[in-house]
């Protein structure tokens, strides 16, 4: 399973309007370090899904909502919380750093 | 697995097993003792696997995966590999890498991804201890934890990491379209930073400390050829500034006269050298003044038997993909004479026959 592709399109319904916390992970194709996070993303999606929505947006082909919210370097992970972004993660990290990270959320 | 591409991320220490030990559980990985452990997974550690794989050696590969930066080292976050001898139009950092990987696993490389938190050499077999919580045990063991990138360690930078704060051109640039972006640094990575990213930039001003740049001549000559690259010399970053949670530009100081200015800029990229990650051997291995691992050349030998060093964490000088190819493989066929030899043996006799491994 893993996590869902999210584009400028769905933004709205997907991330703002979700009654559960949504984390979404920015990340392009030509991004090394978003080649490490995205499997253990779809790991968190995986194993947390009843607590938190997982969802990963392509920057490369969705840059609006990349530039609405300041991302500047991918990979970052943001955390949405009643459609208004609450934690922001910047750069790779291992599942256990994410995790504690993701602590309030997902705990 | 999700949708990305390229380099594939194994989720579990069974992954990326060879077909014949496919079945091989965890626990067994925990009680047996190995014959090699490599940790890392650049050109070096890679190019040992397959050293190591080929003699029979059936090494398992340690491929962390956030402390001493990305899986597969510093080339995934390369583009263009053009010096790498036999690609004669080039291959792609993550591409090489990847290949090397499955030639690696080819011959029975088995691949635990997370990193390794503690290490003991002090007796035999070593042991790694995983964050996961893994021991495992080797006779002979290959460092090849490579080097990160150095931070410039001044008041903005960690507030304004990835707001503008990269210290990696190809998964940043994007960001930059039409801006003014700076990099930091003179050597060949700069140089090949600041022409990646006038491919988004409106402008580029390199930032060197010195009054010459470090890098090579070609690259040096491809980076003053390009009318979107400037140079500052002699000036130092001392404080990176923000506004509204971005980067708004730095503070500069003249290392010859001591004269301070100011230069706004969206972007900030680090191209100031390299840190060996070395931290899991910290007052075990020897190292040199700059924190390097030092063997005993020309074997691949650090201080302790057993245990040998190859590619960015011992290598000051060249730190080149090729260069960490050839330690690796230096460091697998020491590793094997060292078990061959009973494990007390030196790596490498100085009269020892050039290797007539076939390839």
């Amino acid at each position: 399973m893993g996590a869902t592709p999210v584009t400028d399109g769905d933004w709205k319904t997907e991330v703002l309007e979700s009654d559960r916390p949504v984390l979404v992970d920015f990340w392009a194709e030509w991004c090394g370090p978003c080649k490490m996070v995205g499997p253990i993303v779809d790991e968190i999606a995986d194993e947390n899904g009843e607590k938190i929505k997982v969802l990963k947006l392509n920057v490369d082909e969705n840059p609006g909502t990349a530039r609405e919210y300041g991302i500047m370097s991918i990979p970052t992970l943001l955390v949405f919380k009643d459609g208004q972004p609450d934690k922001r993660i910047v750069g790779a990290k291992g599942k256990a750093a994410l995790l504690n990270d993701l602590n309030s959320y997902v705990g | 697995m999700s949708g990305f591409s390229g380099i594939s991320v194994p989720t579990g220490p069974t992954d990326g097993v060879a077909t014949d030990a496919g079945s091989e559980a965890e626990d067994v990985l925990n009680d047996q003792v190995h014959e090699v452990v490599i940790i890392g997974s650049g050109p070096a550690g890679l190019t040992a696997a397959i050293y190591a794989a080929r003699a029979s050696l059936q090494p398992i590969l340690i491929e962390g995966v956030i402390e001493g930066g990305p899986t597969g080292g510093q080339l995934t976050l390369t583009t263009d590999v053009e010096n790498f001898p036999g690609f004669p139009d080039g291959i792609m950092g993550p591409e090489l890498i990847q290949n090397m990987r499955q030639q690696a696993e080819r011959f029975g490389t088995r691949f635990i991804t997370e990193d390794v938190v503690k290490v003991n050499v002090d007796q035999q077999p070593a042991t790694l201890h995983t964050a996961s919580g893994k021991t495992i045990s080797t006779q002979a063991l290959i460092v090849a934890t490579g080097a990160k990138p150095r931070r410039l360690d001044v008041p903005g930078e960690d507030e304004l990491w990835g707001a503008g704060v990269s210290a990696c051109a190809t998964c940043d640039g994007f960001f930059f379209r039409d801006k003014h972006v700076i990099v930091v640094g003179g050597g060949d990575s700069a140089m090949e930073e600041a022409t990646f990213l006038t491919k988004f930039a409106s402008k580029v001003t390199v930032i060197h400390r010195r009054d010459a740049l470090r890098a090579s001549v070609i690259m040096q000559e491809r980076a003053f050829k390009n009318d979107k690259i400037e140079f500052v010399f002699n000036a130092q970053v001392t404080e990176i500034k923000g506004e509204n949670g971005l980067v708004s530009g730095v503070a500069l100081q003249d290392t010859a006269t001591g004269e301070t200015s100011e230069l706004a800029a969206d972007g900030l990229f680090l191209a100031i050298g390299h840190i060996p990650n070395t931290w899991l051997f910290d007052g075990v291995l020897e190292t040199d003044d700059e924190g390097y691992l030092i063997v005993d050349e020309p074997s691949s030998a650090t201080n302790v038997p057993g245990v040998f060093a190859c590619g960015d964490v011992m290598d000051h000088v060249y730190r080149q993909a090729i260069t960490a190819a050839g330690t690796g493989c230096r460091a697998a066929m020491d590793a094997e004479r060292f078990l061959a030899g009973g494990g007390g043996q030196t790596a490498v006799a100085p009269e020892a026959e050039p290797a007539t491994r076939s390839i």
